[in-house]
């Protein structure tokens, strides 16, 4: 319990942080926002002045930030200059399909990955270890853009089994969820592989064996255990990037995810819409964090006395 | 011949293969870097036709004239992919030096600035490390503009904290050490301690995550050309050019497969590099495969799951600096905690 409540504490400053930076885009990015919005519509200076005003720009900083603070508590992200729509309604209408394949897509590290870390640092040097060593290289060095592109080719295009283009069926998820898991489960692979090893040669496996286990049982009993939570920490960590790159593979598949709708709002200089996406995936990326932090706390006693220093 | 004598033999021979192995390793290696080199600095040696000439040819296939066909105006896929080396090497490599020049000031800052001004500033590092590194190259080229030198800035900015961390915990480390004590006593200011004792201890530290960072910092470069955000057409851009032809997928292969295939080999010989450059600098870490190393120093830098990280590491023949470190910014932590 305490280690639950030191470790929501020390997220605060992150969150904070998070928050700062997405209030400051707003004044970093070149251009007067009430012109931005006015565009084209040969708005006079006291229009100008007058939404100003109504965006509470001509505030002290302090003041402005925390009214953002105060609109944010409150689920507000502001309009879209676009659109002119709620931003946090047309994130939350986006975010399903986002998390849908930054879902799967782990899931594909997870079911690649540790299969193939396994049996690698099962049978180090064996046929199988070259195997999966030459499936975690590919997914190493074949970016994921590439690599969309190359299985859109073989399964869309050629062989036509499986959609290239969104069309809402769950099908549409395969090629995108494994072009952006592989390189993750290539990293697990690596990581899953050397504890495997390291765990082989530590006494309480000589232990298990000497008390008669099969060798079936110190390795998914035992073994495979210990592997397992690096692999969760390791991916938690890596949830943000796994989100960047759905939001990618969404330009690529065209599905209409937060990730599309990023970048464009990125070049049309759409600030509320960037300044929501940048605080939605700020907290999902520490929300992830301390859910794994409190499953690898469950699973492992040994690291929440970690994270109690931490 | 007695068995201490053939064992003696086995451990020459054994020795003596892994000497030819790493000299040969090493000529490869060479020999790469000078193509791409080559590539990077003349490009017109290489490819005899410019990237923006309009052939006579509209989508041709592959053949021996043009080696990689060309596109829907006649310009030849070879060249642009030759020519589209420049602006990917060059953000990737000069994004890596910005980050790890910004990255060694940050945490040397951390590592030797009074305990208030290192919290704060690690502390800025922490947050920047929570974020995605491709969004907050997102966030600054949002900023800043599109185009190549916005990219290079972006990268370094987005590698910085990741730097950062590991520089920190090191100089930390370094602190502690007899020789920087000893200095100390013999009455050596901070300032002179950290130019003639700690920067030159991490000098090798930081070559060798420099190394591994590039691979990475090529994929990130790709993606933010590929999204259009960097090189403009009709110049030539392995990411651009790659995107331009995706639509086309299905009718002219040819046009995305060649520059991804291109990102593909550049982030490969990336990743060889580094291996290859840190066996190189510390040739006692026998097979230390760089390309993970520097997520797993980003791994670190998370407070909280610096011991699961850390635990990870243990790889027999692994122990490197990462993980050296982990326990001393954990231990660090605590101790601010207490006092």
């Amino acid at each position: 319990m305490v280690f639950i409540v030191r470790r929501l504490i020390a997220s605060i400053p992150v969150l904070l942080g998070v928050t700062i930076i997405a209030f400051l885009l707003i004044h970093m990015v070149p251009g007067d926002p009430a012109q931005i919005m006015l565009f084209g519509s040969n708005a006079t200076p006291e229009q100008l002045a007058a939404l100003h005003r109504q965006l509470g720009l001509d505030l002290p900083l302090w003041r402005q930030y925390a009214d953002f603070i105060g609109q944010l508590l409150h689920g507000d992200l502001g309009t879209s200059y676009a659109t002119h729509n709620s931003v946090a309604h047309e994130l939350v209408s986006r975010a399903p399909s986002t998390l849908q394949l930054t879902g799967s897509a782990m899931l594909i590290a997870v079911v690649i990955g540790v299969p193939l870390g396994l049996i690698g640092g099962f049978r180090p040097n064996s046929i199988w270890d070259s195997i999966s060593r030459v499936i975690a290289f590919i997914g190493v060095a074949v970016p994921y853009f590439f690599l969309a592109l190359l299985l859109v080719l073989i399964f869309a295009i050629q062989l036509d089994v499986l959609p290239a283009i969104d069309n809402g069926t769950p099908a549409a998820l395969v090629l995108p969820a494994i072009s952006l898991g592989w390189g993750y489960a290539a990293i697990l692979t690596r990581l899953v592989r050397g504890r495997v090893i390291e765990e082989y040669n530590s006494d309480y496996v000589k232990s298990a064996r000497a008390r008669g286990c099969s060798e079936a049982r110190v390795l998914l009993g035992h073994v495979f255990r210990n592997s397992a939570i690096p692999a969760i920490t390791m991916l938690g960590l890596q949830f943000g990037n796994i989100l960047t790159g759905a939001a990618v593979s969404e330009v690529i598949f065209g599905r209409p995810g937060v990730g599309s709708f990023l970048a464009n709002s990125i070049t049309n200089k759409n600030v509320p819409v960037v300044q929501g996406a940048v605080v939605l995936i700020g907290v999902a990326y520490i929300v992830i964090n301390l859910v794994v932090d409190l499953v690898v706390g469950a699973v492992d006693p040994r690291a929440r006395v970690a994270g109690a220093t931490a | 011949m007695t068995i201490t004598a053939v064992a003696a033999e086995v451990r020459a021979q054994r020795h003596f293969q892994g000497t030819v192995r790493r000299r040969v390793t090493s000529i490869v290696m060479i020999v790469i870097i000078l193509a791409f080199a080559a590539v990077l600095v003349m490009p017109g040696l290489i490819a005899h036709t410019s990237p923006l000439d309009n052939g006579m040819d509209l989508l041709a296939a592959p053949s021996a004239h043009h080696p990689f066909g060309t596109d829907q105006l006649g310009r030849d896929i070879y060249a642009r992919v030759i020519f589209g080396a420049r602006p990917v090497l060059t953000a990737s490599l000069l994004g890596v030096l910005l980050a790890s020049l910004a990255g060694v000031t940050v945490g040397t800052i951390g590592g030797i600035a009074p305990r208030w001004i290192s919290t704060v500033v690690m502390r800025i590092v922490d947050m920047l490390l929570a974020l995605p590194v491709l969004l907050i190259a997102l966030i600054l080229i949002a900023t800043i503009g599109t185009g190549l030198w916005s990219i290079v800035i972006a990268l370094g900015v987005a590698y910085t904290p990741g730097f950062a961390r590991i520089v920190e915990a090191s100089i930390r480390k370094l602190r502690a050490i007899e020789f920087v004590q000893a200095a100390r006593i013999f009455g050596s200011g901070g300032v002179q301690i950290t130019i003639r004792h700690l920067l030159p201890n991490l000098i090798t530290e930081v070559i060798v995550m420099a190394s591994s960072a590039i691979g990475w910092a090529t994929l990130t470069a790709t993606t933010l050309s590929f999204l259009g955000l960097g090189v403009q057409l009709p110049n030539p851009d392995w990411g651009s050019d790659l995107a331009a032809g995706a639509t086309s997928l299905s009718t002219n292969w040819w046009l995305p497969t060649f520059p991804g295939l291109a990102i593909t080999v550049t982030i490969l010989v990336a990743n060889y590099a580094g291996d290859w450059m840190m066996d190189l600098l510390d040739p006692r870490r026998t097979r230390s495969h760089a390309r993970f190393r520097f997520l797993r120093g980003i791994g670190h830098t998370m407070p909280a799951a610096t011991n699961a990280s850390a635990a990870s590491e243990g790889v027999p023949g692994m122990a490197g600096p990462a993980r050296e470190a982990a326990p001393q910014t954990s231990s660090s932590t605590a101790s601010e905690r207490q006092s």
